[in-house]
């Protein structure tokens, strides 16, 4: 079994008196489709934002590769090889596939002018690696595209930057039962490419069709680690609604 | 787990790929103009129409005097509403580039009067083009970091700036008035090209063209990408060559071609290639079209934002310069009247989104031609400045509606 490519060790976050994480343990392996699951307000946001670096954690450590590091920003994070596909795809309507997956890192041929065809090309080699087939072409506008089509294309910007660890926000919870396929599809290649992939969804069917391992997260703390293959999600359902805590809520301070 | 993927939506439906050949690339356009992208179609069938409606009205509007005298009246509007594109392009207005421009043409014309200070024409150009470039830039600074509306901003940048044409004129002129005291700058304007240039340069363009075209085609053959036909290729160069040689063929009849095409066709050029070929460009668009994505691509928004308020303001003043020197002069009424709505309008029609984000620099010179092929008819039919007005409203409601429509047949094809 790998070595776990991107780790948190006791990380803890809260806003004003809300404890939104609380000392959570968190991994995910190459090759792997790590699922993090939780109710509303478990968590599960915070905890992918810290590791983006949008906020800072309170404490604990994360590591990368088995070293601790300083994420400050989304740039750290790109550069370590960590990209996220926010639940808000965030893509222009108005430009094209190309335009979009290299959206802010344009190709330039000096300094200026964007080198359109090496673009396309690489836009056209991640997406066949992925095969993603059902775009009519990259050069669309993503205006005209589906629900899922856009999801692929946000996937596929997402993997193109020589990418270790993508992070899935909720991919598949604006689509129908095609359109996920096709997202679940693509979740499980990456993997197979030896990808890192964490996903989380509020739908277990999803998540017991594409991840390895699932961590569940209540009321800010991680409270199981399952392999897929070994539970149910009767176990899983019990464990986001009445997993055991390891720390006493309001006993923080204390120390444990 | 790998099942093959279907996709429920009806637009998405056949698994197509790139057209290779001349009938599948025309059905391939055709299912995007289907779909709400229109490009330059309606404004081209629009031109057409109108062309034909004063053509049959009255036979001298297609003499060779009224279309350079066509050309000479919308290349002001055109300069102006380069500017207009990129501002509209952000999905932001610059209601003040009317007066803007006016500012630009007094500056130089006063910086230009003999000994007083009488400065050489490049500086005093240089000179009114900076100061309407920083007060596109201070619009700017306003608009982003005070974040009000530029709507709101640039009407008070309007109401400002027609005070400040005023003050100008009232202080250094009394009957109102101020001619322009340097030939060349009059030449800008009132100045033909002999002959031979506009066939040299005409040709010129075209070979530029070709060129530019051969080039792409070899890069992208070359990383194994597809090109478009190569009927399709030649029609578009075919097309553009004969628009290009007619219109030089058609203007050397009359007195040549204007000088002041040269100026705008440097300035399409130009921008052109800094709104589609630069990585500036690109995040204009991306801007315009989603800001939140851009930021979070880590586009410097409002860098963008203040850049083009700048192109903004630059391009008004030249077009004020290009205006004052056709009219020889500067007047206590220059950026008044309905140039305002002429440039605007002119962006506008020749396919620039009000939405944001949608639109070619080169609109601004088509829109330019149908107000001007439009004035033009009217003022042959001899018609009142009112029925312009009403006829160059009934137009620009036109344009409008089509782009309101073609947004609303993209949204509805795509499932959002
Ligand atoms: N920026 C914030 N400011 C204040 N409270 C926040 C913020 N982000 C999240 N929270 C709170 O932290 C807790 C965890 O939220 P979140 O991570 O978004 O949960 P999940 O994504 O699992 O639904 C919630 O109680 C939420 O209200
Ligand atoms: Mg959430």
């Amino acid at each position: 079994m790998a070595e776990p490519i991107l780790e948190c060790r006791g990380v803890s976050k809260h806003f004003g008196a809300v404890q939104a994480l609380y000392k959570v343990d968190f991994e995910v392996r190459p090759g792997e489709v790590m699922a993090l699951v939780g109710d509303n307000g478990a968590g599960k946001s915070t905890l992918i934002k810290g590791i983006a670096g949008i906020y800072p954690f309170d404490e604990g450590q994360v590591l990368f590769e088995g070293k601790p590091v300083k994420i400050h920003g989304p740039k750290d994070a790109s550069k370590l090889g960590i990209e996220i596909v926010y639940q808000d795809l965030a893509l222009a309507d108005n430009l094209d596939v190309v335009a979009n997956m290299f959206l802010g890192r344009e190709r330039t041929q000096n300094r200026f002018i964007i080198d359109e065809s090496s673009m396309e090309a690489a836009a056209r080699e991640t997406l066949a690696g992925l095969s993603v087939t059902t775009l009519q072409s990259v050069r669309q506008v993503v205006a005209g595209l589906s629900g899922g089509q856009r999801q692929s294309v946000a996937v596929a910007k997402a993997v193109m930057w020589n990418s270790k660890v993508v992070i899935l926000d909720e991919p598949t919870a604006a689509l129908g039962v095609a359109q996920t396929r096709q997202v679940l599809d693509l979740v499980r290649r990456m993997a197979d490419q030896d990808l890192a992939v964490v996903i989380i969804s509020h739908n277990l069917h999803d998540i017991f069709e594409v991840a390895d391992r699932i961590t569940s997260l209540r009321l800010g703390q991680a409270v199981d680690l399952f392999t897929t293959s070994e539970v149910t999600q009767q176990d899983v359902v019990h464990s986001i609604t009445a997993g055991e805590m390891k720390f006493v809520p309001g006993m923080e301070k204390e120390g444990v | 787990m790998s099942t093959p993927s279907t996709d429920e939506v009806p637009s998405a439906a056949p698994k197509r790929k790139d057209p290779t050949t001349f009938a599948e690339y025309l059905q391939s356009w055709w299912l995007r103009v289907q779909s709400g992208d229109l490009g330059f179609l309606p404004i081209i069938v629009g031109l057409i129409i109108i062309i034909a409606i004063f053509g049959t009205l009255d036979s001298r509007y297609f003499s060779e005097r009224n279309f350079t005298n066509l050309l000479l009246q919308m290349a002001p509007f055109a300069t102006i509403a380069i500017g207009v594109v990129f501002v509209l392009l952000l999905a932001e207005i610059d209601l003040a580039v009317a007066f803007n421009s006016a500012v630009g043409g007094v500056i130089m014309t006063l910086l230009l009067r003999p000994d007083d200070p009488g400065l050489p024409w490049p500086v005093a150009i240089a000179i009114a083009l900076a100061v309407t470039t920083f007060i596109g830039f201070v619009m700017a600074i306003v608009i982003t970091k005070a974040g009000v509306p530029s709507f709101v901003v640039s009407l008070a940048f309007n109401l400002g700036l027609n005070g400040v044409v005023l003050i100008l004129m009232l202080e250094f002129s009394n009957s109102g008035t101020i001619r322009i005291a340097d030939e060349t700058v009059k030449d800008i304007s009132n100045a033909f090209l002999p002959d031979v240039w506009g066939w040299i340069l005409g040709l010129a363009a075209v070979a530029a063209y070709g060129l530019s075209e051969a080039v792409k085609y070899r890069t992208r053959s070359s990383q194994g990408l597809p090109n478009k036909p190569f009927g399709i290729l030649g029609l578009q160069f075919g097309g553009l060559a004969l628009l290009i040689l007619g219109a030089v063929w058609y203007a050397n009849i009359d007195r040549g071609v204007p000088f002041v095409m040269v100026v705008l066709g440097f300035f399409l050029l130009f921008w052109s290639f800094v709104a589609s070929r630069t990585r500036f460009g690109r995040h204009v668009y991306a801007v315009g079209g989603n800001p939140e994505a851009a930021r979070r691509a880590g586009i410097n928004v409002d860098r963008i934002r203040i850049i083009v308020f700048m192109i903004g303001g630059f391009m008004a003043g030249a077009g004020g310069i290009v205006l004052a020197s056709r009219l020889q002069s500067v007047a206590t009424n220059s950026g008044g009247g309905d140039l305002l709505l002429n440039v605007i309008a002119a962006a506008v029609i020749g396919g620039t989104s009000l939405f944001g984000g949608s639109g070619k620099v080169v609109s601004a010179l088509l829109g330019a031609l149908v107000i001007g092929a439009v004035a033009s008819g009217m003022n042959l039919q001899n018609v009142n400045a009112g029925v312009k007005f009403v006829v160059t409203g009934l137009v620009l409601l036109a344009a409008v509606l089509i782009d309101a429509l073609a947004k609303r047949r993209q949204a509805a094809s795509g499932v959002r």
